[in-house]
């Protein structure tokens, strides 16, 4: 590949431009309903990495030898295979995460960002750059999950918890009075409007300025 | 066996655990094809009509081939097959036998077969160990309920096109996910007074 990108920016591009929640908007199913938390958003985007790098790497290594009109339902399957892995490791090791996650884990097949990824990149470039890209999507993914279960927890639960140990406490701390709504469904609708509003009004600002 | 009436699991499709609004379930089309009434509305016949349609199938296929053949960790490959299938069987048949119908629904029936709700549908069946009636009507109260939230959702945008909203918020997803707030308040809440 003689073009000028380098792994750094390909890298970065996942988590900018192309970032799965306010970029691309795909994704939206599980980035609202497993967000409860930001440990359950960490368990929930961990699957979604390795799968996304799976079958980036897989489908690119494969993307010579795919016919055009059946390459769809061959990604489906190669998704698929992978999130049974990921099914069955979580179930085996962090049956918690698991629990608390359900039917999401296995919904990870139809995540948007995983095929449409396969189908916008690894069909077109080489195997190390669908590596970086996968894991640089992922990584978006990552930190939209933790942003968006950072805030309903602080707002549902008055703390944060990660792994046992509590992080934030406001309840003890300032006296904070939980809303409990934030970690029910309206709560995430009303977290992502108003994340997504405000990134539109920055880019008016910015809009606003350029010109 | 899950012991819930058939009245039972028809409500809970339908209201409170509603796809779109409560489970987060099929949220693209939900903020995708909710511009109008009209793609609203075709969009959820075909969802309907998949859904049951996989609902049938896929307990046939669960109870008979992958539980006698202890197969339960194909469970998620076979399911997205099948339905992937079913989706292109459906078009075949309704291009074929009802041109109208399919120039109308066009390009959301091929979009169907990667919509979580469908899925979400078949695999809730198999966690919540429903039997066969339980299985169907609960693929067609999922539906119902996709319908519900998809046609009152389709409405508020269309009639509010008048309305002032801020630049920050537009007509698009910010917009969308504004109204659907709302409506999750009174999905989740507001049917909790029905007993059942």
């Amino acid at each position: 590949m003689g073009d000028n990108r380098n792994v750094a920016s390909e890298f970065m591009r996942g988590i900018t431009k192309d970032n799965p929640t306010f970029g691309l908007v795909l994704g939206l199913c599980p980035t609202l309903a497993v967000t409860t938390s930001v440990e359950n958003g960490i368990g929930m985007a961990a699957g979604t990495i390795f799968v996304l790098v799976g079958s980036n790497l897989l489908v690119s290594v494969m993307r010579n030898e795919i016919p055009d009109s059946v390459r769809i339902p061959i990604e489906l399957i190669v998704i698929a295979t992978f999130v049974s892995i990921v099914d069955m490791v979580m179930e085996a090791f962090t049956p918690a995460i698991y629990a608390a996650l359900g039917v999401y884990i296995p919904l990870i097949v139809v995540n948007c960002i995983v095929i449409g990824r396969a189908e916008a990149y690894a069909l077109k470039n080489g195997v190390f750059y669908s590596l970086i890209d996968g894991l640089g999507v992922g990584t978006g993914f990552l930190l939209m999950l933790m942003l968006i279960g950072g805030i309903r927890e602080l707002l549902g639960t008055g703390g944060i918890k990660l792994f046992g140990i509590q992080l934030v406490d406001f309840v003890s701390m300032l006296g904070y009075n939980p809303i409990g709504m934030m970690t029910l469904s309206p709560g995430a609708f009303l977290t992502i409007a108003v994340l997504m509003a405000i990134v539109n009004y920055n880019r008016i600002l910015k809009a606003l300025r350029g010109a | 066996m899950a012991d819930a009436s058939i009245f039972a699991v028809l409500m809970d499709g339908i209201f409170l655990k509603n796809f779109l609004v409560v489970q987060f379930l099929g949220l693209c089309s939900f903020v995708g094809v909710t511009k109008d009434v009209k793609s609203a509305s075709g969009m959820s016949g075909a969802v309907i009509f998949v859904i049951t349609m996989s609902a049938f199938v896929s307990y046939f296929l669960y109870t008979y081939i992958l539980l006698p053949l202890r197969l339960e960790y194909l469970t998620t490959i076979a399911f997205i097959i099948v339905i992937a299938a079913l989706v292109q069987l459906v078009e075949f048949i309704v291009r074929k036998f009802m041109p109208p119908l399919y120039r109308s629904l066009g390009i959301y029936l091929p979009l169907i077969s990667t919509n979580c709700a469908v899925l979400g549908a078949v695999l809730l069946n198999v966690m919540n160990e429903y039997d066969f009636i339980q299985s169907v009507t609960f693929g067609i109260a999922a539906g119902l309920g996709y319908t519900v939230a998809m046609l009152i959702m389709a409405s508020i945008r269309e009639r509010s096109n008048v309305l002032y909203v801020p630049k920050a918020v537009g007509r698009g997803v910010t917009y969308a996910f504004f109204i659907a707030l709302i409506m999750s308040m009174s999905f989740a809440n507001y049917f909790k007074v029905i007993p059942l």
